[in-house]
This record gives structure tokens, sequence and C-alpha cells, in this order.
């Protein structure tokens, strides 16, 4: 079984925003709702770095570990995965999360959430719907996974920034790079999602 | 320009350009040369994380919230969510139950020592009986939803299962953020009402110095309210504002606070509601089963004479000397009828 992951090279991310424009697209999320965003560090200074950032597909999830309902839960694969269904709306998740990936549809009164949307990794849905179902499209959006395709919005990076895919595959192709290219700032966020970084 | 032929333009064009890229060249390639180190000035996740709590940047998306990249302290508040809250909630409820129970098995349930008279007078007015309870209903459906929040997925969910319970959870949600307003305003009136029978003096010293009326032999004197009566107000006022406060800022989502606002306002507010309920358990417990003659004071709102009489000595007399025909009742024991 793979394990998959995601890896932004900050060294190649040139801020185009194709990513966020692609997740956008091919999920069909609604208005409002963001589940990859390019955030730009030291923004105009010398070294100003992005990272293209969504849900990472934590190792023991903290989002599924907080959730009172039990609704957020990994696969085999890795993928953190959610019933909307169930969800609840409470806003646990985001309090948990280290990358600000759930999001909440406004809903009702005061600042109320509905159910939580994030990345799924294209990966469909946790609910009951039948997997790669226009139901199951519906609620979370592509299932490319099922196609043996992987997540869009690395597929389409035009730098080759993003890359999604098995964990020891990606780290691969990021350590042959950075001793390629003779430097690398490391992998965002891994840390702080599996709790091993890449050395090179 | 007009007059000279195609030809020649292109040619001083060429020599133009060729000069401007024969002067600049040099110091484009000074420029490569002089750095060595393409990551000198880069910016380093785990630099940036020793320097603070959480990597923020700039988006492109209006969204001020999505700003922030990392934040370890997710992780953080999951520990304190799921380990020491389960913990801390566990053993400040449980103990409380089972202080509360001893309390009962070795002391009992506290007589009208003297009997009851049959006689009885007003100690809580209707309003302020309904003050009490828009408070007491609004925090039992409050602590009810809020510990479903927390402890629900280990006591309530297996036993009903995955859909009712979020079926549950959802309607709880909801209760939880709408009650709140109707739990504001009771608490809102129950310190205007009683805020001047509260103010601590010193009888509630030598009460405290008695057992608080919990030592049979010993009688211990209060006014309107025992020091026990001002402990639990001056506690639910306390922890009913701080609680309005970080629970209006999580039921208001980024309105006031950040996502580290949030969390801290979170921690707030479990730690001081697992508190609150512990300290309402003993409130219901001695106004029900573990006092005679209590409920009926927030009940009907009249009192036992008697009841007045010993736990209330001080207001007792005071109330008496109100009415003219009370006062003569002050000359003799009263004697039940």
């Amino acid at each position: 079984m793979a394990r998959m992951k995601f890896l932004c090279d900050a060294d190649r991310c040139i801020e185009c925003n194709a990513c966020v424009t692609a997740c956008k697209n091919e999920n069909e999320v609604p208005w409002g709702i963001n589940r990859r965003r390019v955030v730009t560090i030291n923004d105009g200074k010398p070294g100003e770095r992005s990272v293209s950032m969504a849900c990472m597909h934590c190792s023991d999830a903290p989002c599924a570990s907080v959730c009172p309902v039990t609704c957020i839960f990994s696969t085999d694969d890795g993928v953190v995965l959610h019933s909307k269904d169930l969800c609840i709306g409470c806003g646990y998740c985001f309090y948990a999360c280290p990358f600000g990936a759930p999001q909440y549809p406004k809903v009702g009164n005061f600042g109320s959430r509905g159910k939580m949307d994030k990345c799924t990794f294209c990966a469909g849905g946790g609910g009951a719907e039948v997997p790669g179902s226009a139901e199951e499209f519906k609620k979370y959006g592509s299932n490319r996974l099922l196609q043996g395709k992987l997540p869009l919005c690395a597929e389409m990076c035009s730098t080759k920034s993003l890359l999604a895919g098995d964990g020891e595959v990606i780290a691969q192709i990021y350590r042959e790079r950075v001793s390629a290219r003779g430097y690398g700032s490391g992998a965002w966020g891994w840390m702080t999602a599996y709790r091993e970084d890449i050395a090179v | 320009m007009k007059k000279l032929p195609i030809r020649t333009r292109l040619i001083l064009g060429a020599v133009a350009t060729a000069g401007f890229i024969a002067i600049t060249a040099p110091a484009c390639a000074q420029h490569q040369d002089s750095i060595v180190n393409p990551e000198a000035n880069v910016v380093s996740e785990q630099t940036l994380l020793r320097q603070a709590p959480r990597i923020e940047g700039q988006i492109d998306q209006p969204n001020e919230r999505e700003r922030v990249l990392i934040q370890p302290a997710g992780r953080l508040w999951d520990h304190f969510h799921e380990v020491t809250l389960h913990r801390f909630g566990a053993i400040v409820i449980v103990g409380m139950l089972a202080v509360l129970a001893g309390g009962y098995f070795v002391i009992g349930r506290l007589r009208i020592t003297a009997g009851r008279s049959g006689r009885t007078l007003l100690r809580f007015t209707a309003f302020e009986r309904f003050a009490h309870w828009l408070t007491a209903v609004s925090f039992v459906i409050l602590a009810i939803s809020g510990l479903n929040i927390t402890f629900g997925k280990l006591l309530l969910l297996p036993l009903v299962g995955n859909e009712a319970f979020s079926a549950f959870s959802q309607a709880a949600k909801y209760a939880h953020n709408y009650v709140s307003f109707s739990f504001v305003v009771g608490l809102t009136l129950i310190a205007v009402i009683f805020v001047k029978d509260n103010i601590p003096d010193r009888i509630d010293i030598e009460w405290l110095k008695r057992g608080g009326g919990f030592i049979r032999s010993r009688h211990a004197p209060a006014r309107r309210f025992n020091a026990g009566e001002k402990l639990v107000f001056w506690g639910a006022l306390a922890a009913g504002i701080a609680l309005s406060v970080s629970g209006y800022l999580l039921l208001f989502p980024f309105y006031v606070t950040n996502i580290a606002g949030m969390q801290i306002a979170q921690v707030i507010h479990s730690l001081v509601a697992v508190l609150f309920v512990a300290l309402i358990l003993a409130h219901i417990y001695i106004g029900t089963l573990g006092m005679e003659g209590a409920f009926e004071a927030m009940g009907t709102g009249e009192v036992d004479f008697n009841w007045a009489r010993e736990h209330h000595d001080l207001w007792f007399e005071e109330q008496l000397a109100k009415t003219e025909v009370a006062r003569r009742q002050l000359s003799g024991p009263i004697a039940p009828e």
C-alpha cells in the first residue's frame, strides 16, 4: 500500500496559484471554500518563498483525533477523509489542524459553520456514497485516485513544485533534485504532518 | 528618422541593442558571481518555527485567516483536548459526585431539626425564581450539550451508533449556540438581583468556623445567603463571565480573534465549564437531596419558619421584624401545627 503525501518544493513554486484554480475547478467546490492555497513567506524580500498548502493527510491526524463525532479517518492509502453525513460543523478540526485545511461553508446565524470541507487528495469522500458516483462528486468532489490518477493540483503544476503520491517516491524525487541543484529549503510541513523530514 | 531607409533603421537598432547588451552584460555576470549560496536569504521552516509558533505569509485570496501556513500548536491543542481535558474533566466531575455521595452516606440529609412549623415566609419572589430557573434550565442544556462534545464519543456514541449520535450532537450544537443567550440573560438578572445579599462579611467567617451547618451540634449564623451560597454566587458569576466571553469568541469565529486566540478560548471555555459543572452539581445536591426544606425556596418561594431559623437566623429575624404580625410570633417557640 502506498502512503499518499503532498510535498511542495518551495524552491520551484512560482506562486502562480494554478493548483488553487485546478482544485476549485476539478472538485467544483462551493464559493468561499479554498481547499488549497499558496502562502508566500517574506513577500517581496530577498529569499522569498511560496508554499502551496492544503490538507497534508497527516499521520496520526489531529483533526480525526479531536472530532467529537469521529467522522474523520485515514484510508489504507493514508488519505484523511471524512463523512459529511456525520459532520456537525463544530470547528474543532480547524483548531487542531496545523495547516488550516478544514473549510466551512457559512450557513445560518452568527459565524455558524456548515459541514466541513477539505482536500480529499482527489480521493472522493468518506461517506456512504458509492466511490466515483455523481452523489459522491457533488458532496466531496473528484475521485481521481479511483481512476488511477493523482490529485490534479500536483498533476498540472507547471514547475512540478507540488508533488503528490507515495511518500517514498516523492521524497526520492525531492532528494535527487536537491542533490542535483545543490540546495533545498526543505519539505514544508513534513515534520508537523508526518513527524519525519526528508534527509538529503 | 522618416527619411532613413528601412535597412538603415534596422542597422541602427541592432547597433543600439548590441551596445546595450555589451554595457549591461558584465554587470549581470558580476552580480551572479557574487551569489555563492542561492539559499543564503531563504526562509527555512524550522528557523521560522523557532522564531514564532506560527508561520504566516501573504496569500492572493481575500481571506486573512488563510495566511497562517503552519501552526504545530494544533497538535498541542489536540493533546489538550483528547488527553488533558478528558482526564481533568473525569477527575473533577466524578470526584465531585464521589464527594457528594460520600457526604450523603456520612452526614445524610440535613433535616429541619425542630420539625416543620407549618408556617412559611417568602424567600424568593416569583421574578427571582424566574431568573434562577431561566439560568438553571439554560445551564443544564449547555452542560449536557457541552459535555457531549468532549465525552459523548466515549460514553454515548458506543451506545447509540454513529448516525443517531451525530444527529443528537448536531441538535446539541445548535442548542448550545442558542441557549447561551438565555443563560447570559438569566445570569445577568441573578447578578443584579442578588449581588447586594452576596457581599462577603464577618458573619461568613463565623459560618465557616462553625462548619457551615454540616455539623449538627454547632449552629452556623447567616443572613439571607450564607458563605456557601455566596461562594456559589460568585463562582457562578466568575465562571459565567469567563464562559460567555470565551464562548462568544468561539461562536463568532475570526470576528475578534485569530486561530491562536480561538485555541486559548476553547481551553479556557472547557476547563472553566468542567469546574462550573462540578460547582453546580454541589449546588443541586444541597438544594434537593442534601437538605430538607431547601428546595421549596426556589420551588414555591415559601420556606418553613423553622428551616429559615436554622439556616438563615439573622435573615429570618430581619424578615420577622418587618411585619407587626410576625413580630408577635417571636415571643414563643413555634409549635408544629
